[in-house]
């Protein structure tokens, strides 16, 4: 951490879903990376972590958008972002270039930097989250990429103890896979079906009204989901919670009148 | 074993609309998994011994040729044979020449995924002999003249009443729906088998250099009479089983139990070491190794070796959502499951297995449970960089995945090509928030609803606040 008193320098690493999807989920990262005293700028070269090319076996297009990436964000001393499935494709950028690669040792200077954005408020700017409440009862599903690569699972539920009145109702397996997998769940939709329809059964039974998770596409694949079975539970990014965010629509329930700019913004000033 | 791998969604898609089958896996699932999990906790050291072995593994593939040789001149010094095959073909006719040599007509066999992946039972029944599986899963098997979808539990893809039909249609007996009544109709039919094999074929979970024996692990006793009862007994097994010492063995042998069914210790753990002795009372004649390469050496020094440390426990499938959704046949060849999808494009070629190592979420839970570590995920990858490469993954998955990575490498366009999707597919939603039909995206929208994004792109509203704090 930084010895001089000055914030810590984050670039924020938006992904791809949340600038598509969910603006209100970078603005939610942007004002807790504040909350913990960093300095938050967003580099305008980046794109997305690579992670279709790569789990799709084209290299070569990896490698290029590894480097790019690595060029965006050179310079900062934290790289953060809300998934940690692509911030553990960031993590995996320097297996992708041999020993003798100069890029190789770049790579494994932004692994070091890099952090899923509820990994970083606990373990390397730890936030205290006083004076929030939020009376219910969620349930939190453990994303895969960030469990089992980044070790992802008690760092939201220790964010979310703090978080006055919000019980957390555990699920059935909510270590199982949700079956979105990037392009798995259009090249496989009758596996992928099962696999989320599986996960909503658990969800139900949980009781919770709200599901929680980290990353936006098994938040998407379980939204959509929910919405066809006819389910009011409502789904959103924990880091939206944890921002005081909620009354932002959830996903897949916006009623959105063209032209107008998303509410996500005013809560971020 | 016929190939059926090039069929995979088609098979998926009938797995899951099986009921019987669907019954069949829940009662897997509930089963393995939970009992490994309660086997783990007993044992504290137990990822401590996954490392050690993983790293033994990785030690007998580097001097693999050293340990075989070893083994092979105590199997010789012990009075037994070793016969080297480099392909499924080889290894099949090594078996038939033995079975003529003493003039076999039935064999007797204990379980084995080799023979599965040499179709050694085609093979031996087209040449006159006749195979007896002596498993109980793999009898039940041969009786629907059916397949192991599962590399432990052959016929876990069964129902008792799956059973207790070709029990009744093939022993003409009483029908019975009582599993004990049941297991000693097959006992009452498999002893007569026993007595009457002139061969035993046996795999081996382990072959020992420092003393040239194999080991099998059953929890049926069925092994020991196949091995044991006949003149002559043939273990058929793979390179890659071979182990320094009888030490090393236990190391895997605590692993497995607890990683395959989570027992601390399977019920039976027998090494054959060589031919009946003059001062033995029982054992066979003749012992015979049939040690199967079958692209195997291969793997050694390339992307794939780790999958060599594979001790065949089955913990992968067992954990994994896809072969719990659509079992094990749907892989349509031997091998299913995350170590399938690793393994099948090696053995029958990626041009016909290219969808297996592709079905799979990466969700990394095969891994988590490897007893030997094995990078599952990144050895699936490898196949789908190696089909990218050949050019043989789908002209529009290649266009789609072509015409992306034009944008993601250039910022600009990327911030384009994001507000134009955010667009297009809000103005789909536009109504109540949701996209219930999405072009191109049919797979997804067919299923479930596709929440429509924000009004705009996360990019452009910081841009907007941002310029208005500067002009404030």
């Amino acid at each position: 951490m930084n010895t001089l008193d000055k914030p810590a320098q984050v670039g924020l690493f938006v992904t791809c879903l949340v600038d598509m999807f969910r603006p209100s989920v970078g603005f939610a990262t942007i004002k807790l990376l504040e909350a913990a005293g960093c300095h938050v700028s967003v580099p305008d070269a980046q794109t997305c972590c690579g992670q279709p090319a790569f789990n799709s076996g084209d290299r070569s297009t990896t490698q290029d958008i590894a480097k790019r990436t690595i060029e965006a964000f050179d310079g900062f001393e934290y790289v953060v972002g809300p998934s940690g499935s692509c911030i553990g494709m960031l993590h995996q950028y320097a297996e992708l270039f041999d020993e003798k690669d100069p890029w190789k040792a770049r790579a494994e200077s932004l692994k070091a930097r890099a952090y899923e954005v509820t990994t970083f408020l606990t373990e390397v700017m730890p936030l205290n989250l006083a004076d929030l409440s939020l009376p219910i009862q969620a349930t939190y599903h453990d994303s895969c990429a960030g469990l089992r690569e980044l070790g992802i699972k008690q760092q939201p539920r220790e964010l979310l103890a703090q978080v006055a009145g919000l019980t957390l109702n555990e699920m059935t397996e909510s270590e199982t896979c949700c079956g979105f997998g990037g392009t798995f769940c259009v090249k496989y939709p009758d596996i992928s079906n099962r696999m989320v329809s599986n996960k909503t059964e658990h969800i139900v039974a949980s009781q919770a009204t709200l599901l929680l998770g980290g990353d936006m596409g098994c938040l998407l694949n379980m939204a959509g989901k929910l919405k066809r079975e006819g389910h009011a539970i409502e789904v959103r990014h924990v880091i939206e919670v944890l921002a005081g965010m909620t009354d932002e629509p959830a996903i897949g329930e916006a009623h959105y009148d063209l032209g107008q700019p998303a509410q996500g913004v005013q809560h971020a000033n | 074993m016929q190939i059926n791998s090039p069929h995979f969604k088609e098979s998926a898609k009938i797995a899951l609309h099986d009921v019987g089958l669907q019954k069949a896996l829940g009662n897997l699932k509930a089963g393995f998994p939970t009992k490994r999990a309660a086997a783990v906790a007993r044992l504290p050291e137990f990822d401590q011994l996954r490392d050690e072995a993983a790293a033994l593994k990785n030690h007998i593939i580097e001097n693999l040729d050293i340990y075989l040789e070893e083994f092979e001149a105590n199997v010789l010094k012990n009075g037994g044979h070793v016969h080297w095959c480099r392909t499924a073909d080889d290894a099949c006719k090594t078996v038939l020449d033995i079975c003529k040599e003493v003039d076999a007509k039935t064999v007797t066999k204990g379980k084995s995924m080799v023979t599965e992946e040499i179709n050694l039972n085609d093979f031996l029944e087209k040449n006159g002999i006749e195979p007896v599986e002596t498993d109980l899963g793999e009898y039940i098997l041969q009786l629907r003249g059916d397949h192991p979808s599962h590399i432990i539990a052959p016929a876990i893809h069964l129902n008792l009443e799956d059973v207790s039909d070709i029990f009744h249609e093939k022993h003409k007996r009483p029908k019975s729906d009582d599993p004990a009544v049941l297991m000693q109709e097959a006992r009452e039919m498999l002893r007569k088998k026993f007595v009457a094999a002139d061969v035993g074929i046996t795999g081996a979970n382990f072959c020992v250099a420092e003393t040239g024996s194999t080991l099998i692990v059953t929890n049926e006793g069925n092994g020991d009479l196949t091995q044991t009862l006949p003149k002559t007994h043939i273990v058929v097994t793979s390179i890659e089983k071979v182990v320094p010492t009888l030490e090393d063995m236990t190391l895997f042998l605590r692993l497995l139990a607890r990683s395959a069914t989570g027992q601390e210790f399977s019920v039976y753990n027998t090494l054959s070491t060589g031919p009946k002795r003059a001062e033995d009372q029982d054992g066979p004649e003749n012992f015979h190794v049939v040690l199967v390469d079958n692209g195997r050496s291969d793997m050694v020094g390339g992307e794939l070796q780790d999958m060599l440390r594979c001790i065949r426990c089955s913990a992968c499938m067992n954990h994994c959502p896809v072969y719990g959704a659509v079992g094990g046949h749907s892989y349509g060849w031997v091998y299913p499951g995350p170590m399938g999808s690793v393994l099948t494009p090696q053995m029958i070629g990626i041009e016909q297995a290219g969808l297996l190592p592709n079905a799979s979420t990466f969700c990394g839970k095969c891994e988590s449970v490897c007893p030997v570590r094995i990078p599952l995920p990144k050895l699936m990858r490898h196949w789908r960089e190696s089909e990218f490469s050949k050019h043989l993954s789908p002209k529009a998955v290649r266009w789609g995945l072509g015409s992306w990575a034009f944008f993601a490498k250039r910022p600009r366009l990327y911030r384009w090509l994001s507000r134009a999707a955010n667009k297009s597919m809000r103005l789909l939603g536009k109504q109540n928030g949701k996209i219930s039909k999405l072009p191109m995206a049919s797979g997804w929208t067919q299923f479930r609803d596709m929440p429509a994004p924000a009004n705009r792109t996360f990019m452009d509203l910081y841009k907007t606040q941002k310029a208005s704090e500067k002009s404030s």
